[in-house]
């Protein structure tokens, strides 16, 4: 089974967000990047079929050579060989098309992608992929199982959860329970040292149209102080949702 | 070239969802200087949608499309927009929305936007505000595609009720067998509880209630409200509380009209999942917890006396106001 495992580098989730050039880029100054919390517990589901069912794991990302550190990373953690295309990764459209050139010429089974990024948040690519790959699709996923070419897997929907079993070639858009917080791995000395050696092949981007185009940035407006009550007289609460608040 | 929105229902009835994203379309037409039209499956009274906005339905009644299939919708979907030739296509921030929807904009060859909290600040060009970086930031977002796919954030527009009918017309899409090579084996859904994504509510507890045998009062309180039960991403962790209640940057967005966090310090990762809920309520003994200066009201003190003298408030409240 060939797995590819889909990497967006991003700010780490303690990172004050500013931005730059008139507020329409992103500051990168002073910021952590990280594999994408959502593409890392597909990452980890992916080591596991790799150890118990002989798998091979590629990762892959679009990017500049600046994400190369993540994918490093994501090679210390396991993967056996990682892609980067060449190309800045703005609009979800153009991304999915590259990820899907990649898969085609790959002959992925299986495609583990992060529910949403948690920097753009799009959350459209892992569908986009299934659609351009004519492959199946599960997003939401919590877990998954695969057995020969059929997949088990368990989809988050509103207020529960469904058991859904699928055919590959399949695409995930997965998230937390795919793994547990618990299970995530930190990379170790020896698997720093092997990930310097594995292949990270970077390829140029295929001709895409751009479909959106983020044209400013804004932080919220600052917050108003807090209206403090006091704990002897919460009913004074109630009175101010109702009242002033009208949330209740 | 009517403005087309998908209005989401759920064992036939109308999503809640559904009313806002068709309240936004109405306001979208009117900037285009046209009409809505909206499409239904599998609903039982699409007329209802008169009542937001909306001038025609075009209703799809399909045995086959009971259960969400994300192909077999966006399928049945991208033949709706080549009816209607609509340039502008409305939808929820449901989970199956963004599936669907996903799948549809490569099949329209379109640009889609989430997340967006706002009508769109102009349409030529077609310009609209979403949230970016877990709530911590808002993106102007230009959709440069012929047709735009606009995917509108829960509880961020609101329902506009309207004096209006809609004319209702059957619509029946060809349906692709090769559609259906996903099969749903067991569906694990609370119907008696309030799910987070529809929630107007949400009462959410952290770690200060020291162990899951604590969650009765937080229960409660979700009782009283209506509302729906969410929890911070430590007591996931630790097992007292299921993943799907777990909200903020790595768990679930909240976006709704009234959050009440109790014994959570506010760490920024979970500001950021909840920030775009309007009106934010801490309850915490620490008053150096960070989530004072995130919150609109707070109450310095015990959660376990506190949240039981609420309860009681609010009750009286709802018998005095019912």
């Amino acid at each position: 089974m060939k797995i590819l495992v889909c990497i967006s580098h991003v700010p780490d989730t303690t990172s004050k967000i500013n931005f730059t050039e008139g507020d329409t880029k992103f500051d990168t100054n002073g910021v952590q990047f990280v594999i994408n919390p959502n593409d890392e517990f597909g990452l980890t589901r992916a080591m596991w079929f790799k150890e118990k069912q002989g798998a091979s794991v590629d990762v892959v990302n679009v990017g500049g050579a600046e994400t190369e550190p993540t994918l490093r990373k994501a090679l210390a953690i396991g993967a056996d060989a990682a892609i980067r295309v060449n190309a800045e990764a703005t609009d979800s459209f153009y991304v999915a098309r590259q990820l899907a050139n990649v898969v085609t010429n790959g002959g992925y089974d299986l495609v583990i992608a992060g529910r949403e990024s948690i920097d753009y948040n799009g959350g459209m690519v892992p569908g986009m992929l299934a659609a351009l790959t004519e492959a199946n699709f599960v997003n939401t996923c919590i877990g998954l199982e695969i057995d020969g070419d059929t997949a088990t897997a368990i989809r988050e929907i509103d207020g529960g959860k469904e058991t859904i079993s699928s055919k590959l070639p399949l695409v995930i858009g997965g998230q937390k329970g795919l793994v547990e917080e618990s299970d995530l791995r930190i990379p170790n000395m020896r698997g720093i040292m092997m990930a310097r050696k594995k292949p990270l092949t970077v390829i140029d981007a295929i001709e895409s149209s751009i479909e959106t185009k983020a044209v400013k940035f804004e932080k919220p407006a600052p917050k108003g102080e807090v209206t403090l009550v006091s704990p002897d007289n919460v009913g004074e609460l109630v009175e101010l949702l109702h009242n002033e608040a009208k949330a209740i | 070239m009517s403005v087309l929105v998908y209005t989401e229902s759920e064992g036939g009835k109308f999503k809640k969802a559904a009313f806002e994203v068709a309240s936004y379309a109405k306001e979208v037409a009117n900037m285009l200087g046209t009409t809505v039209t909206a499409v239904s499956i599998n609903a039982n009274d699409s007329s209802e949608l008169g009542g937001y906005g909306v001038d025609k339905v075009l209703e799809i009644k399909n045995d086959k499309l009971t259960d969400f299939n994300a192909k077999a919708y966006a399928n049945s979907l991208k033949q709706v927009v080549e009816k209607e030739e609509a340039k502008v296509v409305i939808v929820s921030s449901s989970v199956d929305s963004k599936s669907l929807a996903s799948i549809l904009t490569v099949y329209l060859n379109a640009g889609y936007v989430t997340n967006v909290v706002e009508l769109p600040e102009s349409v030529s060009p077609f310009v609209v505000k979403r949230t970016a970086f877990t709530n911590k930031a808002f993106n102007k977002t230009e959709v440069t595609a012929a047709i735009k796919i606009i995917g509108v954030s829960n509880n961020s527009y609101g329902i506009k009720e309207v004096s209006g009918t809609a004319t209702v017309e059957g619509f029946e899409p060809l349906i692709s067998e090769g559609d259906f090579t996903t099969n749903i084996i067991s569906v694990d859904k609370a119907t008696d509880k309030v799910s987070i994504a529809d929630a107007e509510i949400v009462v959410s507890g952290g770690r200060g209630l020291k162990g899951p045998e604590n969650w009765g009062m937080i229960e409660d309180l979700a009782d009283v409200l209506g509302a729906a039960t969410a929890c911070s991403k430590p007591v996931s962790d630790l097992g007292w509380r299921p993943h799907s209640e777990h909200v903020g940057q790595t768990g679930k967005p909240v976006a709704a009209n009234l959050y009440i966090a109790i014994g959570i310090s506010g760490a920024i990762q979970h500001l950021a999942g909840i920030n775009s809920s309007k009106v934010k309520v801490v309850i915490n003994n620490d008053p150096e917890a960070p989530f004072f200066k995130a919150a609109d009201y707070g109450i310095v003190g015990d959660a376990f006396e506190v949240v039981p003298q609420l309860i009681e408030k609010l009750k009286e409240f709802k018998a005095n106001n019912a």
